[in-house]
């Protein structure tokens, strides 16, 4: 099958037209401060905003199919459209061709030159302190992925845009076959991950414990295991209710004493699958089928408990947030809660906004997730005990919280009185979690 | 009977387009490329730069057998289609083979035309259409030291520019006015031709060869319409080319009045289960009506969007062809876009050049959109005007940005669309 490839991303509005990627793309291809010669080019950058002129690597390159002497062609394995100079025969076809200007005839060198990704590192991306360019490389991890064993049989039955799915699917090819999972009630064993009619969903050992003993289950499994001197991680894929409600009891205890797991809370403010009623972690002014909108209530009315926060108090061995929006964030999160798992107790607390239940287009999920992050309504941070707290992708210039709630048909009734009070507790937020987080350096 | 489910005749880059676009959506109908050129395949414009012995013959292959392996696609050279039965879906090859096709595809390109010169047909003469075309003009060279190029189009110019290059006393005889008549306008084209005169050769334009006779050890004498008489060893013969279409005598399939098979916008022929795309068709034009395009950009398209016709596969109607040329004389590069040398009243053509630098622009406007450019010893990205003109972006809110910096102007437009 096709992979995929890195490739660079340009945010126009971050670009102020400084220069530097074009200057650094100048000395590294052609060795001179020479920008006319830069494979990529920053255009305009006055009130209209800049733009970028470079080549996109195309996975069906234009300048390669009109290229007379086969001198262009995509690479299989890097992706980059290369360019053979001893064959190139400066016709300037390829310039017709390209749709983007990314493939132009230097004067200089007498010949065409294009990008090609620096093999891997790009010099401009290294040059832009604005966040302008970004070489996105999350292409590798889903050709890894890729490669590994998917541990979900076909067909699971979430519903259109839930995110759970692509969530369990990334997470169990990342641990492997070594595992035992707990799905108590809720939307995961519901989409089939604990089967039907005595057929499982799952290519390993799975179970179905109640909401209120899935962390002790998991404690319990794992010291059976180790007497007979298996060595096997213990998984649980929660729903925020069996996590932030009804579990807790048994969660706090297994925090508490360190117990060896990984345990996963799939948070979609409710319980989703039974009829869409709050739970703990259903935010301020969420419509749910407790928390109705009339003459009298307006949704929930008191803000929603921060699990991942009472897990990093506990001391929990190592405790996280992640969005799927972010999913190198959400891997480099997992792997060291997976390793974590061997030997203490891991919290990943990741979240799911649920199209059903809170009534958006099933094919905004991950642009939601992303609004969540870029608000500062969900932030990312893991912790631990040496390290303390620190933020994986902290946000320079939130966006104002109507953006995200504005996405959202739970929130369809709220009004500015509300919004103040969901900006107000988002920054009070993150203040908070400010005073824990490891001074830089520190 | 050797069967295919789809059959292609041609293996340049119509035809090989069209193997990928049925590949993407066929990945088991049986595919079988026939060609007659003995070679793998090559792309026609790359014989200019054979003839120079810039591209070594060895090097220019589009494609290597392990392309068709990993297309699953069979390759037989060697063996020229010569007759068709639509009826029965069959086609019939120079050795005799016939085959059943599912589909077949005819991009057979095009041939030179030998103009009608009393006595042309036995004088010793070079042409510039295949691989062993250029071989042999390059190998001719060594041993000329006159040369006469018939024809100042693409073909003729880019080999006169070799052959003076190489050393030779060149002479160049275009019936039109000026040079690259199809491609330039009469200040453009007068700026190319100072280049080759510069140079040394000579010329000769609104003339027309009356009679070619041959003379001893391969020397040709050629009479021109004004009475003047040209002697040279080497007759390089570029006076345009035709469709390649003579297997299709005895069917009812279209031609067009240029002689291309008629191809409708998903490069169907007039008869079912027969495509046709590149230089061989006669089809759908940007802008309205038909015509032969004849450049490899559309051979890329049509190939492609044939292919997908022919596998199922949904494709968007052809745009229809838009003239893009580039042609570099002496290092200099002119690039030339849509209705570049258009002409009218409804037109906002804006010209300016500097013979002495080199530099020289035309861009022609109407209501506001780009319809055609050409320019000469400057930057220009042609990829994106072609998007310009067929976008029919409107260029009212930039025009004097445009006009004054085409290239930058148009990169901001492009980065906007796409974004």
């Amino acid at each position: 099958m096709g992979r995929s490839f890195d490739t660079i991303r340009f945010r126009a509005e971050a670009c102020d037209a400084c220069g530097q990627c074009v200057i650094a793309c100048a000395r590294a291809k052609t060795g001179t401060d020479d920008t006319s010669r830069a494979r990529l080019q920053i255009l305009g950058g006055g009130t209209e905003g800049a733009e970028l002129a470079l080549c996109r690597q195309c996975t069906d390159p234009q300048c390669a199919a009109v290229c007379p002497s086969a001198s262009l062609a995509k690479d299989p394995d890097s992706g980059v459209v290369t360019w053979e100079a001893e064959t190139c025969v400066d016709c300037l076809l390829c310039t017709v061709g390209c749709a983007y200007g990314g493939i132009a005839s230097d004067p200089v060198a007498g010949h065409v030159a294009k990008c090609d990704l620096c093999d891997g590192a790009p010099e401009c991306v290294a040059a832009c302190d604005r966040g302008a360019l970004e070489h996105v490389t999350a292409s590798r991890l889903y050709n890894t992925q890729h490669e590994r064993e998917d541990l979900f049989a076909p067909g699971l039955s979430a519903c259109h845009g839930c995110n759970s799915e692509l969530l369990i699917r990334h997470t169990m090819r990342h641990i492997g076959r070594e595992t035992v999972v707990a799905a108590p009630p809720g939307c995961i064993p519901g989409m089939g991950v604990v089967g039907y009619n005595g057929q499982t969903g799952c290519k390993v050992p799975v179970f179905h414990p109640l909401l209120t003993n899935t962390a002790a289950m998991l404690a319990g499994l794992k010291t059976q295991y180790a007497r007979a001197g298996r060595d096997v991680t213990m998984v649980a894929l929660a729903g925020d209710g069996g996590t932030v409600d009804v579990g807790f009891q048994s969660l706090s205890g297994a925090a508490a004493r360190n117990d060896p797991m990984l345990f996963i809370c799939v948070d979609n403010e409710g319980y989703m699958n039974t009829g869409m009623q709050a739970s703990g972690s259903t935010s301020y002014g969420s419509w749910t089928s407790t928390t109705p909108v009339g003459e009298h209530m307006q949704g929930k009315s008191g803000d929603a408990k921060s699990l991942p926060m009472l897990m990093m108090m506990h001391n929990g061995a190592y405790v996280a947030t992640a969005s799927t929006a972010f999913l190198e964030d959400y891997h480099e999160k997992l792997e060291k809660a997976y390793a974590t798992a061997q030997h203490g107790f891991a919290y990943l607390h990741v979240y799911a906004p649920c199209p059903t239940g809170w009534r958006f287009p099933a094919a905004l999920t991950t642009e939601v997730c992303r609004r969540q992050v870029e608000t500062n309504f969900v932030t990312l941070w893991e912790y631990t005990r040496d390290g303390g707290l620190r933020f994986t992708r902290p946000v320079e210039g939130r966006r104002p919280i109507g953006d995200y709630v504005e996405m959202i048909g739970k929130y369809r009734h709220l009004d500015q009185t509300h919004l103040d009070v969901i900006q107000h507790q988002v920054d009070e937020r993150v203040a908070f979690l400010r005073r824990f987080a490891a001074p830089a350096g520190g | 009977m050797p069967d295919t489910d789809y059959l292609i005749v041609g293996s340049s880059h119509a035809a090989l387009e069209a193997v990928t676009a049925i590949r993407m959506h066929d990945h088991s109908g049986s595919v079988t490329l026939v060609t007659r050129d003995r070679h793998p395949p090559y792309s026609p414009t790359i014989l200019p730069y054979v003839v120079s012995g810039r591209a070594k013959p060895e090097r220019v292959p589009l494609r290597d057998s392990g392309w068709f392996a990993a297309q699953g696609a069979t390759f037989v050279r060697e063996d020229a289609l010569v007759g068709l039965d639509p009826d029965a879906f069959t086609a019939r090859l120079e050795s005799g083979a016939m085959w059943r096709y599912g589909k077949l595809l005819l991009a057979t390109g095009a041939r030179p035309v030998v103009p009608d010169i009393a006595g042309l047909e036995t004088v010793p003469r070079h042409v510039l259409r295949t691989l062993d075309d250029a071989v042999a003009l390059r190998e001719a060279i060594g041993a000329a030291r006159r040369a006469v190029v018939l024809g100042a189009g693409l073909v003729g110019m880019h080999a006169a520019e070799n052959l003076v290059t190489a050393g030779l006393d060149v002479t160049i005889v275009e019936r039109g006015a000026h040079p690259l008549p199809l491609y330039f306008g009469a200040t453009a084209a007068a700026m190319i031709g100072q280049a080759f005169a510069a140079r040394g050769a000579r010329l000769l334009c609104g003339r027309t060869v009356a009679s070619a006779q041959g003379g001893g050890d391969g020397a040709v004498a050629l009479a021109l319409d004004d009475g003047e008489t040209l002697a040279t060893d080497l007759l390089v013969v570029a006076a345009g080319v035709v469709p390649e279409t003579g297997y299709l005598a005895g069917t009812d399939i279209g031609l067009g009045a240029a002689g291309g098979i008629l191809v409708d916008a998903h490069m169907r022929t007039t008869r079912p289960g027969i495509w046709a795309a590149g230089d061989v068709t006669e089809g759908p034009a940007f802008g309205g009506g038909v015509a032969v395009s004849g450049i490899l950009p559309s051979a890329v398209d049509q190939g492609r969007i044939a292919g997908m016709d022919m596998a199922g596969d949904r494709v968007p109607p052809y745009d229809g062809a838009i003239p893009l040329n580039t042609y570099a004389a002496f290092g200099r590069h002119a690039v030339s876009v849509g209705d570049a040398l258009a002409e009218g009243d409804d037109l906002d053509v804006h010209e300016d050049g500097d013979p002495e630098t080199g530099r020289y622009r035309r861009l022609v406007l109407r209501d506001g959109r780009l319809v055609g450019a050409t320019v000469i010893g400057e930057a220009i990205d042609g990829g994106i005007l072609r998007q310009l003109i067929l976008r029919r972006t409107d260029l009212t809110p930039v025009k004097d940005a445009f006009l004054a910096a085409p290239r930058d102007t148009a990169r901001v437009l492009m980065s906007r669309l796409w974004r």
